[in-house]
């Protein structure tokens, strides 16, 4: 099928495919998949510049779906999430002004690349070291199994320091019902920009960090951190979307070609959740950073960008 | 296997069947139709292009979502 916007030549099967792959995990982990999404489709011979801006758009009608599922399973915390997406997107503008510096010093691929070795690793290590421990001690609390609602109960082995973070009384505080936590809004915002400063410096919606931080540092249950980051996810990526767009940098038939298979993958990926507990889906999590470092070490070491 | 697995597992490869070939006339109909136009707009009115792809890209996740819900409601009820 031919796309004249980006005049390209790719198999539509091959799209909703891709489409399909990445809703699972956007619908199980809550991430928008750019790490997958990008090389699949520059492997197809689509311009850098219309992978990361189609990737955007489609990452929106994927949330859209996954989120709108999410919240008939009471997963998605939307106060929460309008307050992240104010600061995701003042990231998000700082961390594209960071590149503009790092180009101009002329070192912006080098940086860009071991920043996000570094971040993906350590974020790779530590939940693989949390969930590891806190699914150790639930083992030896209790031996039984946790299904449906009893599952999204969450425990964590950081919770002491989670708390301490929610202790600190910075006015405005917040109350979040729907999540069970009473927090600054300087803390929700200041997670929000360091997500969006991500998104704008390493591309794509750095669900990979906006995902574990909701839980480690503002406190909110697993469960409910998917459904809101996905929910925030649908705010920023439409930005993003929109000054892509305007830049010349949307191929919108791509996009909606993905999307048909990422309907599908974001409903299996939501429905999955249920089966599984927090610290379950944590651990699961791990793997998906490991992707990412490892696709940023390939690009490093051949030269070639993906 | 469980009964009730295999009945969802069979009702979810209907789904997928009946949605497949409602894609297929989607990809060669809906986008055979707007192609042309996009690619004009995309060249000539950027902020005009800028909107429609964020209305096409939600309406049609809002649309499919609830086709394949319905279709996964209706499988499933005619199973049981």
């Amino acid at each position: 099928m031919f796309f004249p916007i980006s005049n390209t030549h790719i198999n539509p099967i091959y799209l909703a495919v891709v489409g399909f792959i990445i809703g699972i995990l956007g619908g199980f982990f809550g991430v928008g998949g750019s790490f997958i999404a990008g090389p699949a489709l520059r492997l197809m011979g689509v311009d850098w510049n219309y992978a990361v801006g189609t990737d955007l758009a489609h990452i929106v009608g994927k949330s859209i779906v996954a989120a709108r599922q999410h919240r008939t399973l009471g997963n998605v915390d939307l106060k929460l999430g309008l307050f992240m997406a104010i600061g995701t997107i003042g990231g998000a503008e700082g961390g594209a002004q960071l590149i503009q510096a790092l180009k101009r010093a002329g070192n912006v691929n080098t940086v860009v690349s071991w920043v996000a070795i570094v971040v993906y690793l350590g974020i790779a290590v530590f939940m693989l070291w949390e969930s590891g421990t806190t699914l150790q001690s639930d083992r030896r609390r209790s031996p039984r199994k946790i299904k449906g609602a009893e599952s999204k109960k969450d425990r964590s082995a950081f919770g002491p320091v989670t708390q301490r973070i929610q202790r600190v009384e910075i006015w405005p505080m917040i109350t979040l019902p729907t999540s069970g936590i009473r927090i600054s809004l300087w803390t929700i915002l200041l997670v929000a920009f360091i997500g969006g400063l991500f998104s704008g410096f390493l591309g794509g919606g750095a669900g990979y960090i906006r995902m574990p931080s909701m839980v480690y540092v503002l406190g909110v249950p697993t469960h409910l951190a998917v459904g809101t980051d996905l929910f925030e996810i649908v705010i920023s990526a439409s930005y993003g979307t929109i000054t892509h767009a305007i830049k010349g940098n949307v191929d919108i038939l791509i996009a909606l070609v993905m999307h048909t298979g990422a309907v599908v993958g974001a409903q299996i990926g939501v429905v999955a959740t249920q089966y599984f507990a927090g610290p379950k889906i944590r651990l699961a999590f791990v793997p998906l950073p490991l992707i990412g470092a490892a696709i940023v070490v390939y690009t490093l070491m051949t030269g070639h960008k993906l | 296997m469980k009964k009730g697995t295999a009945k969802s597992l069979q009702a979810f490869a209907i789904e997928l069947a009946v949605y497949s070939v409602l894609v297929i006339c989607y990809f060669f109909l809906v986008l055979h139709l707007l192609g042309d136009w996009l690619y004009r707009l995309e060249s000539q009115h950027r902020y005009m292009y800028a909107a429609v792809a964020i209305l096409l890209i939600a309406g049609q996740a809002v649309v499919l979502d609830t086709v394949t819900t319905l279709l996964f409601r209706f499988l499933r009820g005619r199973g049981k």
